[in-house]
Formats: structure tokens, sequence, C-alpha cells
């Protein structure tokens, strides 16, 4: 008896100094975004599990991408898990920069996830990210004020009707805008948001030589199209409106119509913070009867550095954060309204979740986006409101600048075109493309 | 002889001076008030900012997510360490410069301002490239001698200035009467120019603090300022300004505090030797 119980505890002392010696501190880089903080609010719940610590670094989207790029290139080692996006994914994944997740747990159920999202953030078949929750892009709109112009908002509009229906809607004595669309320049901002849209009416960035595609006239009908609908039914200053200045405007009543990603469909319907919460409805983004709609698709997903000291930490933290477990958590803390949505197909099949009002919708704009299959004319790069290549950020920016420009009235569409042309041949022909 | 200043012309400089101040003064007071506001008030028009409802909810929400006085601390600790260091560099090398002056002083003062106008990003893969070879990433001492660095051609630029207002012979004399180099900048310089140092100290402290670039680029959890601090409270994808202005009034206030204590130091710092 005396022996058994000195066995017991002998082994108790071993268990115990092994789980110590193994628990880890893992330090996270994320963005600053409500699903990221309520993760941040909940990750007491993986540390009872795993033992494990972690240290948040949260950072403004840009900041983070710059940081998270800083420190990967260079081996620094400073992350041991970072959150990155489908742009980064598939480049970092090809030059071996990140741990492929290629061995999670049956539990994990990988084939849970979306396949858009799996694709996505995959390299060569091997995934290297886990989503945390993936987004499309899809209209917001006023139904009392659809219903006033006395319209009815089609389910998968073309942009014939949204822009008819936006001037029907604006009242500039009241305030209201027809329409409310991103201009500001970036190529997360404006410059996804025309992207998305051009593929609508035909466009693509480069043909399959890599060649700058500005000079057709599918370039010019998307802008001048755009122009002239914010001309008319947009605020004033739309040049410099981004996703913030668009959901300010759309929570104060003052815009008909908002399309932008699906995540800000539960802001617009949080009471606290929408004066137009209880008569906002859901739509497809336009398309313009060419076969290509002109919604986007992106995931914040977590990856894990190649390098890294806590490779199995890191992976069970993943794991934790992306699994069902973690969206029945959040449910149960939160509600299901705030659980992250986009990634995993059986939180649609959830009869708990059928009653969100942008559920269905949500799902139904991520199913319709294609990051391989983007534009109407073949072309040699992957994703949808970006071209998944290394100097694609740096171009995007200018060319949205010179966009951003010609919507301000610095300049016409024809010279911005015409600029955006020639910057982009210049850089893929630096970058040896062409 | 003095020129007559009309009461006209006093009320219209007191006018121009009170508009200006109120312009400058407008967006800190703006943070202010969004600070105590609700994410929902604070998007809305001026006048229905000001007449919602006040809140400390904001300041609780900051409070109880991030980790305010370790952020403090490292901010403390960075601007403080790093003024100290640069000053123990920059009085022998401002001596030097002020009192035995070469035929290339001039140049290389220049040269260390010029090195001021290099565009911050331009360096940074190598400095990232040093420091994680140094195994100093994400540390206070990293940051404290980055900060130095950058900071050190505008101490040496304002000490040296300072030392040139004093006489030489007053230097002279303490070395007849046997003071070695030590003693002399030690005990006989230091001591006159204290309010230069002073000043210099304060300015570069303020600097320090508010520096954004490599306090976000060269560190991740354990060294990271209040600049990270506030850094961690901006999105584009979502509306925190209730948030992000009490962070930022959080940031703010220690070195406004004593900024608004040290003024008349600093105001006569950045003034001196402009009416020669």
């Amino acid at each position: 008896m005396q022996l058994k119980k000195l066995v017991v505890a002998a082994a108790s002392v071993t268990l115990l100094s092994t789980s110590l010696a193994t628990a880890e501190t893992l330090t996270i880089a994320t963005v600053n975004n409500g699903d990221m903080i309520r993760m941040q609010g909940l990750t007491d719940d993986f540390t009872a599990k795993t033992g494990h610590n972690v240290e948040w670094v949260t950072l403004e989207e840009n900041v983070l991408r710059q940081r998270v790029t800083t420190d990967i290139t260079t081996k620094g080692g400073a992350f041991d898990i970072m959150t990155i996006g489908m742009y980064e994914t598939p480049i970092w994944g090809k030059n071996g920069w990140l741990v492929p997740l290629d061995d999670l747990s049956a539990d994990y159920n990988v084939g849970d996830i979306l396949p858009a999202m799996a694709g996505g953030l995959s390299h060569d078949g091997t995934l290297f990210a886990a989503p945390f929750y993936g987004e499309s892009s899809m209209i917001m709109y006023r139904t009392d004020l659809m219903e006033k112009a006395g319209l009815t908002m089609p389910k998968a509009p073309s942009w014939a009707f949204i822009a008819k229906a936006a001037r029907e809607m604006t009242d500039r004595d009241n305030e209201i805008n027809g329409i409310c669309l991103r201009g500001k320049a970036g190529w997360g901002e404006g410059g996804a948001f025309i992207t998305a849209m051009s593929n609508s009416f035909g466009a693509r960035w480069f043909d399959e030589n890599w060649n700058a595609q500005f000079d057709t006239r599918e370039w010019s009908d998307t802008l001048n199209f755009y122009f002239n609908m914010m001309s008319d039914s947009g605020p004033a200053g739309f040049a410099t409106n981004g996703f913030n200045e668009n959901l300010s405007l759309f929570q104060q009543g003052k815009c008909g119509m908002w399309i932008d990603a699906t995540v800000a469909a539960s802001f617009v319907t949080n009471p606290n913070d929408s004066t137009v919460a209880d008569s906002v409805g859901f739509a497809l983004a336009p398309d313009n009867g060419m076969g290509v709609r002109s919604n986007w698709l992106w995931a914040w997903a977590l990856a894990i550095p190649a390098g890294t000291q806590k490779e199995e930490a890191a992976k069970q933290f993943v794991e934790w954060a992306t699994s069902n477990g973690y969206i029945e958590l959040v449910a149960e803390n939160e509600g299901w309204a705030n659980v992250p949505p986009g990634a995993r197909i059986s939180l649609y099949e959830n009869a708990n979740y059928k009653d969100i009002p942008f559920a269905k919708m949500t799902l139904e704009s991520i199913l319709s986006a294609d990051p391989n299959n983007s534009t109407v004319d073949a072309s040699p790069y992957v994703g949808i409101q970006f071209a998944a290549i290394p100097e694609f950020a740096g171009i995007a920016t200018d060319v949205s600048q010179e966009f951003s420009a010609a919507y301000a009235g610095q300049q016409t569409i024809a010279e911005a075109l015409a600029k955006a042309q020639a910057l982009t041949n210049d850089a893929m022909e630096a970058a040896g493309y062409r | 002889m003095p020129r007559a200043v009309t009461t006209q012309k006093k009320i219209l400089n007191s006018a121009i001076s009170w508009a200006l101040a109120i312009i400058i003064f407008f967006p800190i007071f703006w943070i202010v008030v969004l600070s105590f506001k609700t994410e929902g008030d604070a998007i809305r028009t001026p006048i229905e900012v000001l007449t919602s409802t006040w809140t400390f909810d904001s300041y609780a929400v900051v409070q109880e997510r991030s980790d305010y006085f370790k952020h403090f601390s490292n901010s403390v600790i960075i601007a403080i360490g790093s003024t100290l260091l640069g000053i123990i560099i920059a009085v022998p090398a401002a001596w030097s410069m002020a009192f035995v002056p070469s035929k290339r002083t001039r140049g290389i003062l220049m040269w260390m301002l010029s090195t001021k106008m290099l565009p911050a990003v331009g360096v940074l893969y190598p400095i990232y490239l040093i420091f994680i070879e140094l195994g100093i990433l994400d540390s206070r001492t990293g940051l404290v001698v980055i900060l130095m660095l950058i900071n050190l051609p505008i101490i040496i630029w304002m000490l040296y200035t300072y030392f040139k207002e004093i006489p030489a012979e007053i230097l002279e004399a303490a070395r007849m009467d046997g003071a070695n180099l030590r003693s002399e900048i030690l005990y006989i310089l230091t001591p006159m120019a204290i309010p230069g140092i002073a000043s210099t100290l304060l300015l570069n402290i303020i600097l320090a603090w508010n520096e954004a670039f490599w306090t976000l680029n060269l560190t991740a959890a354990k060294a990271a300022p209040l600049t990270s601090f506030i850094a961690s409270y901006s999105s584009p994808e979502g509306l925190f300004f209730a948030k992000l202005s009490a962070a930022s009034v959080m940031a703010i206030t220690p070195i406004l505090i004593m900024g608004w204590f040290s003024q008349k130091q600093l105001v006569r710092g950045l003034t001196f030797g402009a009416v020669k």
C-alpha cells in the first residue's frame, strides 16, 4: 500500500514537472478587429486546456502587415503565430516561410473548412494557414428607402439596377446618398473594391503574358461607370472614403446602399451602434451579365512562421482558435451573431446560426467567389481583389492613388488609366515578368 | 526706441494668437471629448457628439484589454534612458566642436544633421538584422540604443549651440588653475550649461516618447511602449474611435503634464541664441 502511494506520488510529480517544463509562452501578432479582440478575451480557455500562456501584439492592419513581413523575411522570430491574409499565405507558403498545417488532429476536422477558404490559404494543395474568419463582399441596403423609391432589390442585382436604384434613393436635402463605395487610395481599400468591380465588367489586371490591361475598354467602362454613379449618387468626398468612413455614413442613415465586406453586416444591424439596424437588407454583389460577380474573398488566418521554437504549442493554439469548439465557446459567451463567420461549413448547417439575418447571404457570397477563376478572360494570377504575386501590393497602391486622384477631379479617368498602364508595365518589367 | 503698439494692433495680435492656439489645440480637445463617448455616439455630427451622454466606458474597456502600466513603464525607461545616454555621449562631442574646432567641424555638424534627412524605413532591414544578431529585438536595451542614435544629432547640435555661448576664457582660466579635461567638462562647463542641458533633456524625452516608427517595428510583446498601445486600437475595418481616443489620452497625458510644468525651460531652450 505504502509502495503504491509512493509510485502514485512520484508519477504525479513527474507529470507535473513535465507539464511545467513544456508550458510555453506564445507571442501572437494579430489585427485589431472585433473578432480578434473577442478571441483575446477568451484566451484563458486555451491556457486552462494546455497550460500555455499567450502574449498578444495587436496592431492596425497595415502596420501589422509591415511588421510581420519584416520579421518573417529576416527570420526574426519575434512571433510564434502571425495573423495573415489570403494575399500573403500562398506567397509565403511557396517561399517555405510557413509551417505546413498538414498534420492537424482528426478532431480538428480540416474537411469542415469551406473549400474556397482552404484553397485561398494553400499552396500546391498544402494548407499553410488556418482561417479564423472569412469574408466576401455583398450589398447592404436600406429596405425602407428602397420601398420608398418603389423598387425591389433582386437577390442578385445587376450594376444597371444598382445605378438606377442609387439615383432614385438619393435625397440631397436630407443628406441621403443613394450609394456609398470605397474610393480611398490603398490596395486593400479602394484598390480592392475597384479590382473586384472590374472583374464583373470583364476587365483583368494582366493578360496571360503579364502585360497590364488598363488600356482596355473594360477598364475604361469600369472606372467611368463607377465615377458617374458616385458623382450622381455618392457622398461628397467619396475619393477619400474607405471602410470606416462608409460604415459611419451607413450607421447614421446617410447611405441607401453600401457594397462592402460581409463582416460589416453585424455592425450595421447592431442597434447599439447603428441608427438603421432594423431596416437593413442584403443582396449579392452586382454583376454585368458576364458570368462574374463583383464580390471578393478574404480570410484572416493564423499561420506559424517556419523556424519557431514553439511549433507544437503554436499548432495547439491554431487548432483551438479555428475549431468548432471555439465557435461554440464564443456562442456561449457572446451569442451566435458574434461567432467568427465564413470559415467552417458546419457553422452554416447549425440551426442556431441559421436565424442570423445575414448568415445565408454571407455564405452565398463566399461560395460565389472563386480566386482561381476571378476574371472573364483568362488571367495568369490567383486572387479576386488582388493578384497573389509579391509585387502586387506596391503596384496596386500606386494604381489606386491614380484612380483616387481621378475620382477627386485632379485628373481625367483616361489620364489615370494611362498612368496605371505605364507604371504597372514598368514595375512588371523591372520584376522580370515581362 | 521701442515701437509704439496701438490698442487695435494689440487686440488683433491677441485674436490671431488665440485663433492659432485654438486651431492647434482642437484635435487634442476633440480626442478628449470622443474618449468619453460610446462608439455609436463618437461617429455622429459634432453637435450630437457634444450633447450625447458622457461615459467612462472606453477607459474601462482599454484598461481591461491592455496592460497600460507595462507600456507606460517601457515608455519611461526608453525615453529617459535614451536621452541620458545621448547626453553622456553628446557633452564631450559638443565640447570638442565648440571649444577645439577644426576646419572640418562645420562639415561634421552638417553631416550629423543630414542623417536625420534619411527616411527611417530605408535602413529598417539592416537595423532589424543587426538587432537579431545582437539578440536585442523586442528589448528595452535595443530601443534605448536606437532612439539615442536617432536623436543624437539633435542633442549634439543643441548642446553645441549652448556651449558656443560660454566664453572660452573661463575654461582657459580653469586649465591654468590645473583643471584636467575631465574636471573642465564636469565641474566647469556642465554646471554653466545646466539650463541648456535641461532643455535638451526635456526636448529629447518628448521626441523619444513620441517616436513611433522604430518603437513599433523593433518591438513585439515585451518592450512595446505607449506608441504600440495606441496602435493596437486603430483599425481600418471597424469603428474604434472612442477607444482609440481613450488610449491616446492615456498615452499623451504624462508627456503633456511634463511639458506643461517645464514649458519655461523648453521655450528658453528652443529660443536660446535666437536674438543674437
